[in-house]
């Protein structure tokens, strides 16, 4: 069952066509990479699946639901949260305050939304910090809260936009864990990574892309061997060295 | 948390029991201390809650005050139900702006430039208009009586913008603990993030204009029958809008008594340097004291007194556990 179905997606900005009939599916309870080399249109893609932009063509369905040219704040209360490439945090407000802005998602009481933030604080690991200003958090400790804020909103369907970048590998350990805990909680998850280690430790499925459309598509194992995929990172001369 | 209630209370009482010991010209700078903090906490919910800057929220008060002295001259209705129509008016003329400035992305200092806008623009409307006095401005008659809004001496108007003051603490306290209050702060702090947390910012954004609007043009209709005189340069014009802005600035924008402590501070520190430098032939020097205050606030004390005023009472007003 998809939860989440992508047809033929395309966005022009002017003359230059960043996506170009992209389609895909994510199933649900899965966890789908999407991996391209800088500039190949991922984040993008994230920005019309969640309704920032537009495409001019294409079709998106959620859970079955239309949700193209919906706004934003539509399609989370429709069940899919997104985090951003450069975090945003709220910064003058606490780690706590953070999360239940998005923990009152769903027109959830208060006293409800509070007991929903204090639970995903602790189990990101932002306990300890859960009074504290968050433009006083360090970049990893931020991206959790990124994380946490967006899962306080109940996602079915949760976009991760490069979540590990920035990240020491004991930190990219911790994010491989906890996303690969939120997924066993029943939360589908379309991952766009450069970090490597990420993409194949929890991906089941991966999708590369490269100037707006898709070049391959597949379990992660095949797809590092693909040709097309090493020739989209590392071009064309390393290809032709590899023999 | 209990030590800090006894010590509101406290203030309270002496706020109430104060008059008693008050000339009427004491009274007087009472009455103001009181109105500028309730107008700065108007203006607070807008910017200092949501974020979004507002150079033209005299505006309001203009409404506000003409609207219930049109409807008390015209027809003869009390002020304490033309508060209401004013309010309306108000809010409205506020959904329409908001509506221009949200719905087409306008942020920062264009939506400055709307607000100051359409408090301009009404300034010179209201100047061409025979009805409300065109450029001679309306004199109220006074009429001392409770259903006119209208007192002699200061101390009925010291207990009303009192009342009115606590008003304002007690509706942004609410707000501050609700969604409506976590929502509009969200949006000062990352609109886009809010979006994506699933905060519809447009509503969210005109509902902070429109009660901040209504707000304000309560305080229209008290400064209305209190100096008895409108005229459309000083209703509307940017020397209030500035005015207002200053107590909530200087006491601590987004907080629940940074307007309040503004006023505390600046109201006296305005009336007796007004007093003074008039006395010495110098009118309007006080002026100058009140920008050298705001620069200094900025540049040193950028979120408001009220920080160190917290750090002077925390240690006092923690219980002990």
């Amino acid at each position: 069952m998809s939860i989440l179905i992508a047809k033929d997606i395309t966005k022009r900005f002017g003359g230059l066509l960043a996506v170009n009939r992209l389609s895909f599916e994510l199933a649900e309870g899965e966890i789908l990479g999407l991996i391209g080399p800088n500039g190949a249109g991922k984040t993008t893609v994230f920005n019309c699946l969640s309704g920032f932009l537009t495409p001019e063509e294409g079709s998106m369905r959620l859970g079955g639901n239309a949700i193209k040219g919906l706004q934003p704040y539509q399609i989370c209360q429709m069940g899919m949260a997104r985090t951003f490439q450069i975090v945003k945090p709220f910064p003058t407000i606490s780690v706590f305050d953070n999360v239940m802005v998005g923990a009152l998602a769903h027109g959830t009481s208060l006293q409800a939304a509070k007991a929903v933030s204090l639970d995903i604080i602790e189990s990101v690991g932002l306990w300890k910090m859960r009074d504290q200003e968050a433009q006083g958090l360090p970049l990893p400790l931020r991206k959790r809260l990124e994380m946490a804020r967006a899962l306080a909103t109940r996602p079915n369907v949760l976009l991760l936009d490069e979540v590990m970048a920035g990240l020491n590998p004991t930190e990219v350990d911790e994010m491989i864990d906890l996303i690969k805990q939120v997924n066993q909680d029943g939360v589908s998850v379309l991952l766009i990574e450069h970090v490597m280690r990420g993409v194949m430790a929890l991906s089941q499925r991966v999708i590369v892309i490269n100037y707006g459309e898709r070049i391959a598509e597949g379990v992660p194992d095949e797809i590092v061997k693909n040709p097309l995929v090493i020739e989209a990172y590392l071009g064309k001369e390393f290809l032709r060295a590899q023999g | 948390m209990k030590r800090y209630h006894i010590f509101l209370l406290m203030a309270l009482l002496i706020l109430v029991v104060l008059p008693l010991f008050l000339d009427n010209y004491i009274l007087g700078i009472f009455v103001m201390i009181f109105f500028w903090a309730y107008v700065g906490q108007s203006w607070n919910v807008l910017t200092g809650y949501t974020g979004h800057i507002s150079l033209g929220h005299a505006l309001y008060i203009g409404v506000g005050a003409y609207t219930s002295t049109y409807l008390a001259q015209a027809f003869g209705l009390s002020p304490w139900f033309g508060m209401i129509a004013g309010g309306v008016v108000a809010a409205g003329i506020a959904i329409f702006l908001g509506f221009l400035g949200f719905r087409f992305g306008l942020r920062g200092v264009y939506f400055v430039i709307l607000t100051i806008a359409f408090a301009e623009i009404t300034r010179l409307i209201v100047s061409h208009v025979e009805a409300l006095g065109s450029f001679s401005g309306i004199f109220l008659d006074f009429e001392p009586s409770f259903w006119n809004f209208q007192f002699s001496g200061n101390l009925p108007y010291y207990y009303i913008s009192l009342g009115m003051m606590l008003f304002s603490l007690a509706a942004v306290a609410i707000i501050e603990r609700s969604k409506l209050g976590r929502y509009i702060v969200a949006i000062r702090e990352d609109e886009e993030a809010a979006q994506a947390l699933g905060v519809n910012t447009f509503k969210y954004n005109m509902l902070a204009i429109a009660i901040s609007a209504f707000m304000t043009s309560i305080a229209g209709v008290f400064y209305a029958n209190y100096i008895f005189y409108l005229h459309p340069n000083s209703m509307f014009g940017m020397s209030m809008s500035i005015e207002l802005i200053l107590r909530p600035i200087v006491g601590g924008l987004g907080t629940l008594f940074g307007p309040l402590i503004g006023s505390f501070l600046l109201t006296p520190l305005s009336e007796i340097s007004r007093a003074y430098f008039a006395k010495g032939g110098l009118e309007g020097l006080h002026l100058v004291l009140y920008g050298i205050l705001a620069i200094l606030v900025v540049l040193f004390m950028p979120k408001g007194i009220i920080v160190y005023v917290r750090r002077f009472l925390d240690p006092l007003l923690r219980d002990k556990t």
